[in-house]
């Protein structure tokens, strides 16, 4: 028992970040019908704002410290943030001990920004071509832009750490009345599984009870009677892309302190979100959440050793392996409209 | 026993019911028409012919065969061809690939690996080919891609492709469907012509007065999903029950 | 000839010269000049050449002429290395067997993941077909170590059995006593051909190759592959069922996939799973594209644009930099190798990038039209005059489909 709920546990992290990567997948194919490859890309720079927030906040002066001496002897120099400089030392290094979680508020409108500026200066030219030169021109601008953050940031990992105060861990174990340290998650990782269930809610409240998202849904159900009534429905799309685009960067912002960012990680997320779309239904955005969750808790499971003991390789796979059976057995995914993206 | 045997045939659409104990007899060499007011489920009917719905109960025998189950290829290959509403071509293609290819599913059948063989050295199947489009008048655009060709001759087109194989019933799904008049009597000469001269069983499913009438030997009309009267041209006119149902409809 | 028609015949015999002549081709500048940087013909870069031409002109039959994109083209890539590998390993360094292994597994490889994942067109077809590379991707790298080697990558080691290996024969990749890697030299005045077996090897069997997807193109066969493209529903009710069609295609293209991952393995005797991931599909669906998908010259072309472009672009350095932009004046100089930075070295994956998106928005029929295009202009250009360069460009791109 204790081991299944910290599988559950384990797989709602990742999970999570299936599902917001796949959320905004889905609002971008529903809203605009545009198969959108550069979206692991877009996941990818929300976590680089992330590092350069964090860059920015522990940008340094040089000081000389006479109280230390270093082995020669003279007095030590010692880097100082300008943060610390400028609101003392005890602010100072908890706003950059906060960085990750103030790269939201920058992350916000850069990638609204960056969204805005892809839609309207590439994306807008694609809605009437085929879906496959949709894929490949995404496909050429994601690997522009990983090639972009290799070339400013390296290609190495970059450690962005979560606030010290959540570095630890929780014993839910305790919580439920299990042995101690029997079922222990870290509280970056609960923090980010609430950080997106806030986001999806939000969207979900956004298209629910805004007439800005009726028109996006009624939109997305059928764009040409949208059209006919008067209401300028490219624009109000224009605005969804950069909401996806915002959500994909959100979710890589959060996601920096589970696994530190790399230039190539949004490629290895997009096609994981790619299989996602396609098993929660293509054009459906509860299936994209569901499926993403579905899939990341299923992934855990499967890493399970007394499961890898029965299936070698069983947690290689499973993702794969599900998409696999629901397209043959559900052409349509778990929750897709008939019809969509079968042409 | 006509070609198409069609008994007691039923299909319904959650609550609707498309079509109720349809009975419906093609005799062999004749053109047979099929009238009926929008949504008397002239369509479905239709779609249950080709195998693209399958009826909920009753048979559809075609030359002594069942068709109910099969694919839509596989009652191609008994001789069913079937003409859209809107042409259904290949657009990317030649007009004379457009021919070639019914042509060689007519001799290999629904699969043949023939990688190794070269369209342009099969010279009977080419020939085939050009003596159909010299019937619909199409033999100088042979070279044409088909989607620059006019509404017109992508119509007369596919006529020509269903015609090719030398099916044993052709059906006709409105073919003269957002047509000019001028040119829906082009399609009506066309489609005589090409009854006289090969000996077609043909169905036609028609919105169009003009055109049953000009061709038609026989005509069923049909009703909510039901055939009301089948007869012949001059006795479907002034027919009480038919005047009935079209009574409201614009024609 | 050859049941081609005189057109066919004499694009063949020029496809087969150029290939013939390529290391003198490729080679233009003398050697030590400023520009041999952008020679290509060294045996490494023209083996990679032929090998990922068979690799995309095997992809653009199913590609190029059905539209069904996939996505896991790689997966047959890597089965094609380990079969060669393995024939290493277990008879001799000779490369025969371990290519017609390659063939016949990728090809029921192929059979297998096309029998399942055509019963799905669209984007959906693609998502399986990359799960099932993904899935063998992860496999080869986990459980499957014993017949993969894992991430050491598969290899032969001096106690495999290796139970054909005779007293003298090459200890490196051979065809009966023909090593691959050997070379001859010919130094004439400055420039530096190299004619190397391996090489030479792989060409004749690209030619063959692409004699077949020649063959395969004016077939009927290839008719209805490009019937199914434009539209399935004629096709069903034409009376052909497209399933069989399109699963040769499928089977076809995989096999070319296995054929040109058991060269790279004839060449090189190793091979290693990433061969298989699905960067390594992205990589040939970006040759077909670039060089004009469903055109018979177009995955040639983009395969060797992608490759030359990777080998050169990826050499390019500093000093190299400052060796042509020396002699402007410093502050044009640093901007230069600064803009510079970003397209070479290292980052010619940008480069990539940008010259794969430009030709998606403004060339969708790739590198081929855009030569038919400037073609095009000629023949516009003088009417009467512009006879040769007409017919040549009707003979690169002969029939309709291109």
């Amino acid at each position: 028992m204790d081991a299944i709920i910290l599988q559950v546990l384990n797989g709602l992290d990742k999970g999570s970040a299936y599902a917001l990567i796949a959320l905004g997948l889905t609002l971008i194919f529903g809203t605009l019908g545009v198969v959108n490859f550069a979206h692991g890309a877009l996941f990818m720079l929300g976590a680089f704002c992330a590092v350069t927030m964090q860059r920015i906040l522990s940008a340094s002066y040089t000081v000389i410290d006479e109280t230390k001496t270093d082995f020669l002897g003279n007095p030590q120099k010692v880097d100082v943030p300008y943060v610390e400089g400028w609101f003392g030392p005890d602010i100072g290094t908890a706003i950059v001990d906060w960085s990750v979680p103030l790269a939201i508020l920058f992350a916000i409108p850069v990638m609204l920004l960056i969204g805005y500026i892809m839609e309207r200066g590439l994306i807008k030219h694609f809605y009437k071509r085929p879906h496959a030169d949709q894929i490949l021109v995404t496909f050429g601008l994601a690997i522009v832009l990983q090639e972009l953050i290799k070339y400013f940031y390296g290609a190495n990992p970059i450690p962005t750490p979560a606030p010290e105060v959540f570095r630890g861990s929780f014993d839910f174990g305790l919580l439920l009345g299990f042995a101690e340290n029997t079922i222990i998650y870290p509280y970056w990782r609960m923090i980010y599984f609430v950080f997106s269930l806030v986001i999806i809610g939000a969207v979900f409240g956004f298209l629910q009870f805004t007439t800005f998202g009726m028109v996006v849904r009624a939109g997305m159900a059928d764009r040409e009677t949208v059209g006919l009534l008067g209401i300028n429905i490219d624009r109000k799309f224009t605005i969804m892309f950069g909401i996806a685009a915002a959500v994909a960067g959100l979710a890589g912002v959060m996601y920096t302190p589970i696994n530190s960012p790399n230039y190539h990680m949004g490629m290895d997320f997009l096609v994981l979100s790619f299989v996602v779309v396609v098993v929660g239904g293509m054009g459906s955005l509860p299936g994209a959440v569901l499926a993403g969750f579905m899939l990341g808790i299923l992934e855990a499971f499967a890493s399970m050793n007394w499961i890898k003991d029965i299936v070698p390789g069983i947690d290689q796979i499973i993702i794969y392996l599900v998409a696999i059976l629901i397209l043959l057995t559900r052409p349509r995914g778990l929750m897709g409209r008939k019809g969509v993206m079968e042409e | 026993m006509g070609i198409l045997e069609v008994k007691d045939v039923n299909k319904r659409f959650g609550g609707l019911q498309a079509l109720g104990d349809v009975n419906l007899s093609v005799a062999e060499g004749s053109v047979h028409a099929i009238i009926g007011p929008n949504g008397a489920g002239k369509s479905t009917l239709l779609n249950c012919l080709v195998g693209k719905l399958i009826p909920d109960t009753g048979s559809v025998m075609f030359a002594g065969q069942s068709v109910l189950g099969r694919k839509p290829h596989e009652i191609n290959q008994l001789g069913i061809s079937r003409v859209f509403q809107t042409p259904e071509i290949f657009a990317d293609l030649t007009v004379m690939e457009n021919v070639l290819i019914p042509c060689f599913a007519k001799r290999d059948g629904a699969f043949r690996l023939h990688a190794f063989e070269t369209v342009a050295n099969e010279t009977e199947i080419g020939e085939q080919a050009e003596a159909m489009l010299a019937d619909v008048n199409m033999l100088e655009k042979r070279d044409m891609v088909a989607a620059s060709l006019s509404r017109g001759d992508k119509r007369r087109l596919e006529m020509a492709m269903s015609m090719v194989q030398q099916p044993k019933l052709l059906l006709l799904d409105e073919p003269t469907a957002g047509m000019a008049r001028a040119d829906t009597n082009n399609t009506i000469d066309l489609l005589r012509q090409i009854h006289n001269k090969r000996d077609i069983t043909m169905c036609i499913i028609e919105h169009d007065m003009h055109v049953v009438f000009s061709l038609a030997q026989r005509i069923t009309v049909l009703a909510q999903g039901t055939p009301l009267v089948e007869d012949t041209p001059e006795n479907i006119k002034g027919h009480p029950k038919v005047r009935e149902a079209y009574l409201g409809e614009a024609h | 000839m050859l049941g081609l028609s005189k057109k066919d015949t004499t694009f063949l015999l020029i496809v087969i010269f150029l290939t013939m002549a390529t290391p003198i081709l490729l080679q233009p500048f003398p050697e030590g000049s400023a520009m041999a940087t952008f020679n290509a013909g060294y045996p490494d870069l023209m083996q990679r050449f032929a090998i990922f031409g068979i690799f995309a002109i095997g992809f653009n039959i199913l590609f190029g002429l059905t539209g069904y994109l996939s996505f896991g083209h790689a997966a047959f890539l890597g089965v094609g290395s380990y079969s060669v590998v393995w024939m290493y390993k277990l008879l001799d360094y000779n490369v025969l067997p371990g290519l017609v292994l390659a063939i016949i597994t990728s090809g029921i490889f192929a059979l297998a993941i096309g029998y399942i994942s055509l019963r799905r067109t669209g984007i959906y077809f693609s998502i399986l077909t990359l799960a099932f590379a993904q899935m063998s991707f992860n496999l080869a790298y986990s459980v499957l170590t014993p017949l993969t080697n894992g991430e050491t990558g598969l290899q032969v080691y001096t106690d495999d059995p290796q139970i054909l290996m005779g007293e003298n024969a090459p200890n490196v990749p051979h065809l009966f006593g023909l090593v691959m890697r050997d070379s001859y030299q010919l130094d004439l005045g400055g420039w530096l051909f190299t004619f190397n077996i391996g090489y030479y090897f792989c060409a004749v069997i690209a030619i063959l190759a692409f004699y077949l997807s020649l063959r395969i193109f004016r077939s009927p066969f290839g008719m209805m592959l490009r019937a199914i493209k434009t539209n399935q529903t004629r096709l069903n009710y034409t009376g052909l069922n497209a399933r069989p069609y399109t699963l040769a295609a499928f089977v076809i293209s995989g096999m070319y996939a296995g054929l040109a991952g058991g060269l790279l393995a004839a060449m090189d005797p190793l091979a290693g799973a990433e061969r298989m991931q699905w960067t390594a599909s992205g990589e040939v669906i970006l040759m077909t594209i670039l060089g004009g998908a469903g055109t018979l010259m177009g995955p040639v072309l983009g395969a060797g644009f992608i490759k030359y472009f990777e080998n050169i672009f990826s050499k390019i350095n500093d000093t190299m930099l400052h060796g042509w932009f020396g002699w402007m004046p410093d502050g044009i100089e640093d901007a230069i190798l600064f803009v510079s930075h970003f397209f070479v070295g290292k980052s010619w994956h940008l480069t990539l990038g940008l010259m794969f998106m430009l030709v998606v928005i403004f060339l969708p029929g790739g590198l081929v039209e855009g030569a038919q295009r400037i073609g095009r202009l000629f023949r516009r250009r003088g009417r009467k005059a512009g006879g040769p360069e007409a017919e040549a460009a009707r003979q690169r791109n002969p029939g309709p489909a291109e």
